[in-house]
């Protein structure tokens, strides 16, 4: 009898489990509260502003977003993806290890025994659950709540002032959101490694979206040439494409490239660290 | 954190190195010189030609290259294309041509008595210059470069001077009368309708010039003189005729004559220069029709000719210049230094370039969307193999409809039509399909439209339609296509550009048909876009009659023809080859990382120092002291590496350094048999934690090995499930409540909830109902009592408990110890740690004593209370012989 009956451990921390640890914390409520809350605030924001500030004279994306629900929902993204969904996936990837080694349950956990690889594995996927249901919750109350402001009405592409029917875009809408989680990876997948490093939660967060921000930072930089293509935050606002009325996938593609590239190797790296680590915390 | 700190700091120092070996040009000097010159048609005008001469950067003969201004601009305006030609290795002449900056004489418009002459005579200098190389004696290798008036002076020159080798003349006219007074009927600047603003600009400003861009704003103007204010720095001929066609807006011949001399379509035929035509897609001073003009003639002769029409012109667009500077430096390189095809550009283009021409014969700019990256427009540059003209290689007509429409002359020819405003394209900077400021006044056009296009339709080339005017007399009409996409956005004009004519309709005839050639232009109609031709009689950029007028305008045949051109092929945009490789690849390396390190590190075998001592046939079950010193070298084979099932914790010769290489456990061997409840003792830092986590499979041991019912132990182990453990402290999720804690836990170990005994555990962390609340709210006697029923859950067959009364009360300790001890007579089996030795004492059955990670002692507690000498009177204690173990007692 090498383990104890009933022990397998395949059977071990199962995804559900897992995702009642992190549900109850006070950081995941408030992160989706947030998340939820802010399309209202914009919807606020909007209305109280003063008149004339949604004319459309112009074609800013900012201007337009009061022209339909599914404007306002592509306003809230493009306002939010820059950071505040960054912070959002970092938060949920970056903590979920690194708590556990804070509280000093990462010991009992292992002890159980969780398999290492197991015990990331799951943890990983219910940390990119709980990211992709972050980047799905705000578009998503942006458009119930855009839609109940501001009506349905057919999207007005920023720029170029084209409309495509609202029925048509509903699936485009779909790849926004899909490309937003895609362009995320990087950032859940730094954040993981950084969180399968240390014990500070806030630190693995920090260190995500701090490295966010030089990327960021060093995109500005023009002299770098094409090597800013290769930058994971490079590509970060392509989908934009998705809403012109040519589909353009060439940019999201090579957004998907580059994140899939780094994530890959990032949480690779996590891995290989995590099993051959002293835990010692 | 560290990591990160290293890795931002690597980005950075990848960044500044990259930005410190980036190819910067190396410095060029210009040396400003005047050059005395004799000109005009007498060859008698002494005139002074401002000059700067950018030598070439190396020592050596470089072929030269004249730059030429613009109209209004000087030597100055060409100076950061010349620093950066010659930083290339070119000797650079840049000049201020006569009637322009602080160069003498009088603005003769390019002509061949006076400009010509003068550069000709630059050419000579060039040729006395020791930088510049030769083709013979007195013909230096030359070419010559320049926008605009500067484009028709190096045209003019070509024809005139065959000492010239190359050239790339951009944005400007083979004809100044068509320019001026175009007629989209192709009779001529005869029956031209005069261009009025256009023409304003260029003459009026007489050498201040076009405003280009803000400057125009916000440089005060010099005050001029009663001459200079009528004619500027013009000669006088020919700012009377300006004055004299002005007036009239109609081009007397001696207009045209005059203009046509300044023209280099009469010369263009002479030309044998290799010719790198620039034309601007928005320019409606000198549109398109000029450099397919230019370029007919030229390659009539013989004479290599490319064009290239890019997002530019005299009314804005975005000037490419990186581009323009590429395109204009690998001609130059290919027909001055006899190199290959260098410029990126022209390997691309390789295949489509036809003769050795070292850029395609037709290349264009064409918007291609924004890049997704940085949201900037972005350009496609699509080449042909073959200049196809303004007819396209195919014709796709567009049937149009709309019935014949009545249109009125306003009297005074106001309000006008706004198609262009010359001069303000540039100043808003307006880009491709940027700004449009078309405009028309109600009643003075007639408009047909096409149907909603079912496939996209890319114009490339000047449509034709024919339409049929009704009314009297000479009618003067503005035609234009305009792009009518289906929905709320306003229809554009491709480029701003209107085609003007002039129809005369016979006497008596009551209307007269005429084909119109529209503006040449490259665009895309969008499917379910319609095509709009639009017919109007004003336009504010020309000079239409004042007299009030009605016609009736419509189409005499029901469709335009749209040239396309199926040639032009755009280099490939689509996806490059690393979008699918990179991530592939990643993947490839990211299993490569995971199955490295799956081997990375196993334990070592159990081969260590210590071992030799261990046999099953031990009476007490503990592995008497060896120090490592004393372990002999060489382990016999016939010690088994195996252990049996039954002994719950074996741990031979194991291990672990610090970081700093000390050792915080150095060889520890022992052994614990079942139902034996152990004490282990040692100060702290004997290496008695360490230990336990070795057992948990926490931390990996340097040398030796832990087994657990006979099975080494690693991180995951499945027989890590028979082990129960509280190690250092609690660790709960404090958001939960402490049943929700015991729960979760037991969830993740998978096993069946049946068999994690709740109860049990519950009594004996005996929370009651502060079982309830979140663990943060617990005090620490609290966590400890909940940490020690987690690690009893599922009744594991080995418990390993450290300082496990640490924060418990005396009924709690007490308590405690009658737990373990009844624990361990159910046949199970309880490891202790702990600094009270009066509480080992009482439970434990069994002590190890640790000592800077050395085992110092190992036995049952009886025999080790034996073993040592009664002092003070009463019997021997367990602390005085700890103390006496770990060498501390006084």
């Amino acid at each position: 009898m090498t383990a104890a009956t009933g022990y397998s451990p395949r059977r071990t921390l199962p995804l559900r489990v897992e995702i009642v640890r992190q549900f109850k914390r006070r950081r995941t409520l408030g992160m989706f509260g947030l998340l939820l809350a802010l399309p209202w605030i914009l919807v606020i924001a909007f209305q109280l502003g003063p008149d004339g500030f949604g004319d459309q004279s112009s074609l800013r994306i900012s201007d337009l977003a009061t022209a339909s629900g599914l404007n306002f929902a592509a306003f809230a993204l493009s306002v939010s993806a820059s950071f505040l969904l960054v912070v959002a996936v970092a938060l949920f990837c970056g903590d979920t290890v690194a708590s556990e080694a804070n509280w000093s349950s990462l010991r009992y956990l292992l002890a159980a025994p969780v398999p290492r690889d197991r015990l990331l594995r799951q943890k990983l996927i219910v940390a990119l659950g709980y990211s992709a249901a972050a980047v799905i919750s705000l578009p998503l109350m942006a458009l119930l709540a855009g839609t109940l402001a501001f009506g349905w009405a057919d999207i007005q592409v920023p720029g170029t002032g084209e409309t495509i029917p609202a029925l048509d875009v509903l699936p485009r809408f779909g790849i926004v959101i899909g490309y937003a989680m895609v362009s995320q990876l990087v950032v859940a997948a730094l954040a993981f490694l950084i969180s399968t490093m240390t014990d500070s939660p806030l630190g693995a967060v920090g260190g995500a979206v701090g490295l966010w921000i030089v990327c960021t930072i060093l995109q500005a930089v023009e002299a770098l040439g094409a090597l800013r293509e290769f930058l994971p935050t490079f590509w970060n606002n392509a989908w934009i494409d998705a809403l012109a009325p040519e589909l353009d996938w060439s940019g999201m593609a090579r957004g998907a490239s580059v994140s899939v590239t780094y994530a890959a190797i990032l949480i690779a790296i996590a891995f290989r660290r995590f099993r051959g680590k002293d835990v010692v915390s | 954190m560290k990591r990160t700190a290293a890795l931002v700091a690597v980005l950075a120092l990848v960044g500044v190195t990259t930005w410190l070996v980036w190819p910067s040009a190396p410095g060029v000097r210009g040396q400003d010189q005047m050059i005395t010159v004799v000109d005009g048609p007498a060859d008698d005008q002494r005139v002074q030609i401002d000059t700067t001469f950018y030598p070439p950067p190396d020592a050596g003969k470089a072929p030269a290259v004249l730059l030429a201004h613009g109209f209004g601009g000087s030597k100055r305006s060409m100076r950061e294309q010349a620093e950066r030609l010659a930083g290339s290795g070119y000797a650079v002449l840049a000049w201020s041509a006569r009637g322009f900056g602080r160069s003498t004489g009088e603005i003769a418009l390019n002509s061949a008595d006076y400009e010509v002459k003068d550069v000709k005579q630059l050419i000579d200098w060039l040729a006395k210059r020791p930088e510049v190389a030769l083709d013979a004696s007195g013909d230096p290798r030359v070419g010559i470069a320049g926008g605009s008036y500067g484009g028709a002076i190096a045209l003019m020159t070509a024809a005139h001077d065959a000492r010239v080798d190359a050239i790339v003349p951009q944005i400007t006219w083979s004809d100044l009368a068509d320019a001026l007074f175009p007629d989209a009927t192709g009779k001529g600047p005869e029956n031209g309708v005069f261009k009025r603003m256009w023409a304003g600009i260029f003459f009026g400003r007489g050498g201040a010039g076009v405003p280009q861009g803000l400057e125009a704003l916000t440089e005060r103007p010099e005050p001029l003189t009663a001459e200079q204010a009528r004619c500027g720095r013009f000669l006088p001929a020919i700012c009377e005729i300006y004055q004299e066609v002005a007036k009239t807006g109609k081009a007397t011949p001696e207009a045209v004559e005059l203009l046509r001399k300044s023209s280099p379509i009469s010369v263009a035929g002479q030309i044998k220069a290799p010719t790198l035509l620039v034309q601007g897609q928005r320019d409606s001073l000198f549109p398109l029709d000029h450099a397919d003009a230019n370029a007919k003639a030229i390659a009539a002769a013989g004479t290599p000719v490319s064009l290239a029409w890019f997002d530019g012109g005299h009314d804005g667009g975005d000037g490419e210049a990186d581009w323009l500077y590429e395109r204009t430096s690998a001609w130059f390189d290919h027909y001055l230094k006899n190199e290959g095809t260098t410029s990126p550009q022209a390997a691309e283009a390789g295949a489509a370039s036809p003769a050795g021409t070292p850029v395609s014969a037709f290349t264009l700019t064409r918007d291609g969307g924004r890049d997704p990256g940085t949201r900037q427009r972005i350009r496609l540059h699509p080449e042909a193999a073959a200049y196809p003209g303004l007819g396209g290689t195919d014709v796709t007509d567009v049937a149009l409809s709309g019935p014949e429409q009545h249109v009125v002359n306003p009297p005074g020819g106001s309000p006008a039509s706004i198609s262009t405003v010359p001069g303000v394209g540039s100043l808003l900077g307006g880009g491709q399909g940027g700004l449009s400021v078309s405009l028309d006044m109600p009643g003075q056009s007639a408009a047909f439209e096409s149907a909603p296009l079912t496939q996209p339709l890319q114009l490339t080339g000047a449509p034709t339609a024919k339409i049929r005017v009704s009314g009297t007399g000479e009618v003067t009409l503005f035609a234009k296509l305009f792009d009518v996409p289906d929905s709320v956005q306003p229809p554009t004009l491709p480029a701003g550009l209107v085609a003007p004519l002039r129809v005369t309709i016979p006497e008596g005839a009551g209307s007269a048909e005429v084909t119109v050639r529209l503006p040449a232009v490259d665009h895309r109609f969008e499917i379910g876009h319609r095509l709009r031709l639009v017919v109007a009689t004003t336009d504010m950029g020309y000079a239409t009659p004042a007299e009030p007028a009605a016609y009736r305008v419509g189409l005499a045949s029901p469709a335009v023809s749209i040239p396309t051109v199926a040639t032009l092929a755009a280099p490939p945009a689509g996806i490059p080859w690393w979008v699918w490789a990179m991530p592939l690849a990643a993947i490839l390396v990211a299993a490569a990382v995971l199955a490295t390190g799956r081997t990375g590190r196993r334990p070592a075998p159990a081969t260590a120092a210590g071992t030799s001592a261990v046999t099953p046939a031990d009476v007490v079950g503990i592995v008497p002291a060896a120090t490592p010193d004393a372990a002999p070298d060489s382990v016999p084979e016939t010690v088994p590496s195996s252990v049996p099932e039954s002994v719950p914790l074996d741990i031979r010769g194991l291990t672990k350094a610090y970081r700093n290489g000390e050792l915080a456990v150095d060889g520890l061997s022992f052994r614990v048999e079942q139902g034996q409840v152990l004490g282990l003792l040692g100060p702290n830092g004997a290496g008695k934690t360490t230990t336990m986590r070795m057992m948990m499979g926490l931390i990996h041991p340097d040398g030796g090995e832990v087994r657990i019912f006979g099975e080494p132990v690693t991180p995951g182990a499945p027989v890590l499930s028979r082990l129960g453990s509280f190690v250092e402290g609690p660790g709960f999720l404090p958001h939960l409540s402490g049943r929700d804690n015991l729960h979760l836990y037991w969830a993740a170990t998978g096993r069946p909830a049946a068999d994690a005994r709740f109860d049990e555990a519950l009594e004996i962390a005996g929370l009651g109902t502060a079982l309830e609340r979140a663990v943060r709210t617990y005090s620490q006697g609290m966590r400890q009592r909940l940490a020690i029923a987690q690690a009893m859950l599922g009744l594991p067959d080995l418990l390993v408990l450290d300082e496990p009364t640490n924060g418990l009360d005396p009924p709690q300790i007490r308590e405690m110890r009658e737990v373990l001890k009844r624990y361990a007579r159910d046949g199970r089996t309880v490891i202790v740690s702990s600094h009270l030795l009066a509480e080992v004492e009482q439970t434990c059955t069994h002590v190890v004593v640790m000592r800077r990670g050395r085992l110092v002692s190992a036995g049952p507690v009886s025999a080790l209370l034996s073993s040592a000498v009664t002092t003070n009177g009463h019997g021997p204690r367990l602390e005085d012989v700890f103390l006496d173990l770990i060498g501390e007692k006084a």
